[in-house]
């Protein structure tokens, strides 16, 4: 099992640096990796990764759309806020599993 | 006499028919099925008709030959699901009173969601497959198609049959090289996802599928608008992606009766918040959802519609004594993925287990392989359709267990330290 290693402690990853359980992340986790992918973190960033937490835990499946219907901020916001990959992006930074397909 | 009123007569809600018929005590239960239409599908045949494989006729049934006489059969509009008073209202006033409802209505493409890609080039040089129409105009359009850019892409990642673009890729593939016109057509697959394949073992079996028939993937594009003018597809992030001919997949969404009756979860899609385990709605507890029109998050597909049956009708007869609901779903699906030239793979998988090498349904003799090309896969899923139409929908058991085994399958040794 691979390890991250961040200033409060370990904490188990998979081999593409996402969070194996959730329940070890930490808000400093979340500053730390996203400094990995060149990204500050700002408090409106913080409420779309709380509230992605919430929804992964409810077993609810993700995806950008959604995120973009959740009146918390639109698709064109959540590019902003993570460049590139939002949902794959933030998922890293929330601590929970990478969006995926079947295969 | 009690009600137990099911919503949708496709995959799920008439193998639940047919389950609940055989075995709730009919002295006592009324089971009624709505649908507003007559026409089954068999919807994995869908992605055949494009490449001449099967005709349209092959995918055609009447729902009333899979439901038992028994059944009360009402073809009609469903208005809304009145959860407070256990009712369902129809289009055109009548009430259906319930004690116990099952939503099973399903999930559709929604091409409207996306703008322009239902514009002036739809059913000309923009298809979906999803759809009996979409299948059938596109059948048309490739037998004289000449070649150029053809583009397949993913609207959206939540959609039935994840596997299916990929398939209509490979499918292509042969088909153009068959017909001798593979060097005139450039094949792009454009998805939201990182990747085509998105697993870690299921990414080192078949990868190397996409190079051999040199299929290009565009990955992390997530599909705002189609300008039909230019022919691009353009990326929220301003990408730009050109065809000549467009396979989309459109965005999935559940019913709009779902949203009508405040049943839809929050993000408008119109899934219904499911337990992921037991199947029962979180609204209402004489409210279960089964298949596609959940919001659970397992593949939509009709393996998972018929696993979740099991477990579902184990937890409604619990209900109905009064006994907590034991039976879990554990997100078990099992899917064929054809590459084309009579091959196929095989993967089978769950919430917690991705899709890995090995043999199925039974160790070392197989005869399927899973993660592996092989024609056993191909006749697998030819044989499905048989499967489908006798023993699936009439909600006979088949012979794999609803949980998803690890016989058969290969696991890793964990490296020493």
């Amino acid at each position: 099992m691979e390890t991250l290693v961040m200033n409060n402690g370990k904490v188990d990853v998979n081999e593409e640096g996402y969070l194996k359980n959730p329940a070890q992340w930490t808000p400093e986790l979340g500053h730390e990796i996203a400094k990995e992918v060149n990204i500050e973190l700002t408090d409106r960033h913080f409420e779309v990764l709380n509230w992605l937490r919430a929804k992964q835990a409810e077993g609810v499946a993700l995806s950008i759309r959604k995120v973009g219907n959740s009146g918390l901020v639109d698709i064109k916001e959540f590019y902003q806020l993570f460049p590139g990959g939002p949902l794959k992006i933030s998922s890293k930074i929330a601590g929970i599993p990478k969006p995926v397909s079947c295969i | 006499m009690k009600n137990l009123v099911i919503l949708g007569a496709g995959t799920a809600g008439t193998m639940m028919a047919n389950k609940l018929y055989r075995d709730l005590n009919r002295k006592i239960w009324n089971i009624t099925i709505i649908d507003k239409d007559e026409i089954h599908y068999y919807q994995p045949g869908f992605l055949f008709i494009p490449f001449g494989i099967y005709q349209p006729e092959d995918v055609v049934r009447t729902k009333a030959e899979f439901l038992p006489k028994g059944v009360n059969f009402i073809i009609g509009d469903i208005a809304r699901i009145e959860g407070e008073k256990n009712q369902v209202l129809l289009k055109g006033g009548r009430t259906l009173p319930y004690d116990i409802l099952i939503i099973a209505t399903g999930a559709n493409v929604v091409p409207e969601e996306t703008p322009g890609l239902t514009g002036s080039l739809w059913h000309k040089d923009i298809f979906d497959f999803y759809t009996y129409e979409g299948a059938t105009h596109l059948a048309k359009k490739l037998e004289n198609w000449e070649g150029g850019k053809l583009v397949i892409n993913l609207a959206e990642t939540l959609i039935k049959c994840p596997v299916a673009p990929l398939e209509f890729a490979f499918l292509a593939d042969a088909y153009f090289t068959e017909k001798g016109t593979r060097s005139k057509v450039e094949i792009s697959y454009v998805t939201p996802l990182s990747g085509a394949f998105t697993k870690p073992k299921a990414t080192k079996m078949l990868s190397a599928l996409l190079e051999e028939k040199q299929i290009h993937v565009v990955p992390d594009f997530y599909l705002q608008e189609v300008d039909n003018h230019r022919k691009v597809l353009i990326s929220y992030d301003q990408k730009e992606v050109p065809f000549d001919l467009l396979v989309t997949i459109p965005v999935n969404k559940g019913v709009d009766m779902i949203a009508a009756s405040n049943l839809g979860d929050e993000d408008g899609l119109n899934f219904v918040p499911t337990d992921k385990q037991t199947l029962q709605s979180k609204k209402f507890e004489n409210v279960f959802v089964i298949g596609d029109a959940t919001n659970v998050p397992a593949s939509k597909a009709g393996s998972v519609a018929h696993f979740e049956g099991e477990i579902l009708l184990e937890n409604i007869l619990s209900y109905i004594n009064n006994l907590p609901l034991e039976a879990k779903f554990d997100g078990h699906a099992n899917c064929f993925i054809e590459t084309g030239y009579g091959k196929a793979a095989l993967i089978d998988f769950n919430y917690e287990t991705e899709p890995l090498a090995g043999k199925f349904p039974w160790p070392v003799v197989g005869p399927m392989g899973l993660l592996k090309v092989n024609r056993a896969n191909h006749f697998g899923k030819l044989a499905f359709k048989w499967i489908y139409w006798h023993i699936l929908l009439t909600g006979k058991s088949l012979p794999v267990s609803s949980h998803m085994s690890m016989a058969g399958k290969e696991i890793e040794k964990k490296k020493s330290v």
